[in-house]
């Protein structure tokens, strides 16, 4: 599904490498976490990876099923089935969140060639996937994400996601700022949106949300590089123990 | 006071090639005391404060320039019940017209007026007053050389609105109108305006919104890329009445919308609001304000968004004087800019002037671009950018357009401006 080989990433306004050869492998139906103390470069990856203006790539590859990630557009990237949950999502006032889902969604399957939603569809498919995650008409009706609490953001970003329905997922932190009832939303969300043909690539600083989302590895990046990759236990490990053995480890 | 030579020598030349139209002796002496306000005071020059950042030269000049004829099908409010009243480069089209009789208001053409008092009575009254504290010697002028314009008398309730149409058949047509509305107490008007009108369209509307009365006025002006247009709006606000206006500017050389408020009666509701769209060097658009409040617990209110591409120039002039006395106004205005590339320029100038102690006032003004994260945001779901960025722009723009009360008015704009923003982006 999605294969990194050798990434390497400057921001483009300073003269700073923040990501020194990246290798990753998702294959497809596979959840892979990526743990990591800050500023090791997961948030960027996720940028890069989506077609964020700032950074330069200075070496490697990325693909999505074989398809060159970093030559697309943002909008392209995303018609590929590709979809970043924002660690931040941003506010648009003006925007209706309505608006918004359905321009997204007909944009992308207008971009892959397929038929549109019709307004009776969309509304039918959208209610029934706000249902799910708790979401109420009047959330539905507001600018996007305009005086949301920070867990309504992250359940918006979730029924964009099942909306969409793309096959490579990356999730940004979706857990910070989330209490305990709401990760377990947000994470029944994304599980119900697990499949075979769909690969989630989970960004956290925390081993609860994985113990919710179940992940079939765990890679700890440090220092803009992946230096250890394992099973579930990984996490547990940093969980217990901090990062400090890892790091020492690769040093 | 004698004028500069240049100004006296540019104002005798312009005067020298005006001929007053015909009339009843009243307006021909609204008329003649209109043109002795323009010998007074002059042509406006670049120099003059209120034309520091727009050149008035295309607008005093006896020479017209011509204006190409823009696409005239689907027209602006055509779904609006209201009744028509059409001019064509100036002259009232009585075949494209509706008969000019409606439920609760009366409508006289300027051209057709004969003794009718009331009108006597208001005619070129408010465009004087509106004179003091800021010269506007281009609204006097139109006041003198307006051909026709309606006259319309508002005594209850009208059920339906009147729609002004200005249509254009000649490229080079250089039109004054002048239009009278006078609502009685507790009487309610919507007039919507349309079309860009002349290459050369100059345009007076007095109101006087009596005690209780509400007036709506909604203006599309057109999409004709080189017409040259100076409108003048002057109205007299009574107690506890209401006043809102909105314009939407589409293209044009040249566009100076001026509106004169002044507040006279307690309780009473003044907004204007405006929204204008100009791609490249040959757009200059500006809103000049000067709201006057006179009257205790009076609430203003002034929105005006501007997009600028590829060098088109925006303006804001925007003032509220607050009178000894005027207390617990509360007055809000703001201006704002979207600037599509580093080329267009805005230019604001808001002013306030506050002579009671007990008021709010609050002013912005603000210039940016289309919010990055914003548009990475949309575009990471697969909205492509130019899509995106028309979303952003009417996101921009929502606050003026959500000025216009009725619905179905506020989505037609909206639906023009999408289309613009959709042909206007590389």
């Amino acid at each position: 599904m999605l294969e990194i080989k050798g990434l390497k990433v400057d921001l483009e306004d300073e003269d700073k490498s923040i990501l020194k050869g990246v290798d990753l492998t998702v294959p497809a139906g596979e959840v892979h976490a990526i743990m990591g103390p800050n500023g090791s470069g997961k948030s960027t990856m996720s940028y890069v990876l989506s077609g964020k203006d700032g950074y330069t790539v200075t070496g490697g590859t990325a693909t999505l099923n074989g398809v060159d990630l970093l030559a697309m557009e943002p909008e392209e990237r995303a018609a590929a089935g590709l979809f970043l949950a924002f660690q931040y999502p941003v506010e648009i006032p003006g925007v209706g969140n309505m608006t918004f889902l359905r321009t997204a969604v007909n944009a992308q399957r207008k971009a892959r060639g397929e038929e549109e939603l019709s307004a009776g569809d969309f509304l039918k498919e959208v209610r029934a996937k706000a249902k799910d995650l708790k979401i109420d008409a009047e959330m539905l009706k507001r600018p996007v994400n305009v005086g949301f609490s920070g867990g309504e953001k992250k359940r918006n970003e979730i029924l964009q996601m099942a909306m969409l329905e793309p096959k490579m997922c990356i999730l940004d932190e979706t857990d910070s700022g989330l209490d305990v009832d709401a990760m377990k939303l947000v994470a029944d969300g994304v599980n119900a949106l697990r499949s075979e043909g769909r690969s989630f690539l989970v960004i956290t600083h925390y081993q609860r949300l994985l113990d919710h989302i179940k992940p079939d590895v765990v890679h700890i990046m440090s220092n803009g590089r992946i230096i250890k990759s394992g099973g579930p236990e990984l996490a547990l490990e940093v969980e217990n123990n901090g990062y400090a053995d890892l790091l020492a480890e690769d040093a | 006071m004698a004028l500069p030579q240049r100004k006296q020598d540019a104002t005798d030349a312009r005067l020298a090639a005006v001929t007053l139209p015909d009339g009843p002796a009243w307006l021909t002496k609204a008329r003649k005391a209109a043109l002795a306000r323009v010998s007074a005071m002059g042509l406006p020059a670049r120099r003059d404060e209120y034309w520091k950042f727009s050149d008035p030269t295309t607008l005093t000049d006896t020479a017209v320039i011509s204006a190409d004829l823009a696409d005239a099908s689907d027209r602006e409010f055509a779904g609006a019940d209201a009744l028509m009243a059409v001019f064509v480069d100036g002259a009232f089209d009585a075949d494209a017209s509706d008969d000019l009789e409606a439920a609760g208001v009366t409508i006289t053409r300027l051209a057709q007026a004969q003794d009718i008092t009331w009108a006597g009575d208001l005619l070129g009254t408010l465009e004087a007053r509106g004179q003091s504290p800021v010269e506007r010697p281009l609204a006097a002028l139109t006041t003198a050389m307006a051909t026709d314009g309606l006259l319309i008398h508002v005594t209850g309730d009208a059920a339906r609105a009147v729609h002004v149409r200005y249509d254009r058949k000649d490229a080079g047509a250089d039109v004054a109108l002048h239009h009278v509305v006078k609502l009685d107490a507790g009487a309610t008007f919507t007039l919507l305006e349309s079309g860009a009108g002349a290459a050369r369209f100059m345009s007076n509307m007095e109101v006087d919104v009596a005690d209780g009365a509400t007036f709506h006025h909604v203006r599309a002006q057109g999409r004709d890329t080189g017409r040259r247009m100076n409108t003048h709006t002057f109205t007299r606000i009574g107690t506890g009445s209401t006043f809102k206006s909105f314009t939407l500017s589409i293209n044009g050389a040249l566009t100076r919308n001026d509106c004169i408020m002044d507040i006279v009666g307690d309780d009473a509701t003044a907004h204007v609001a405006g929204a204008c769209v100009g791609d490249g060097e040959g757009f200059h658009h500006d809103d000049t304000v000067f709201i006057t409040h006179d009257a205790v617990g009076c609430e203003s209110r002034q929105v005006f968004k501007k997009v600028l591409r590829n060098g088109a120039v925006g303006v804001f002039q925007g003032k509220i004087l607050v009178k000894h006395g005027a207390q617990k106004t509360d007055g809000y205005q703001i201006s704002q800019s979207l600037l599509l590339d580093g080329d267009s320029q805005f230019l604001a100038k808001p002013e306030l002037e506050i002579y009671a102690d007990d008021v709010a006032c609050s002013h912005g003004s603000t210039s940016g671009a289309i919010d990055e994260d914003a548009l990475f945001y949309l575009r990471s779901r697969g909205v492509p950018h130019k899509t995106a960025t028309t979303l952003l722009t009417l996101s921009f723009l929502a606050e003026a357009l959500q000025e216009i009360d009725d619905e179905s008015l506020g989505d037609d704009l909206r639906d023009r401006l999408a289309g613009w923003l959709d042909r206007h982006q590389s």
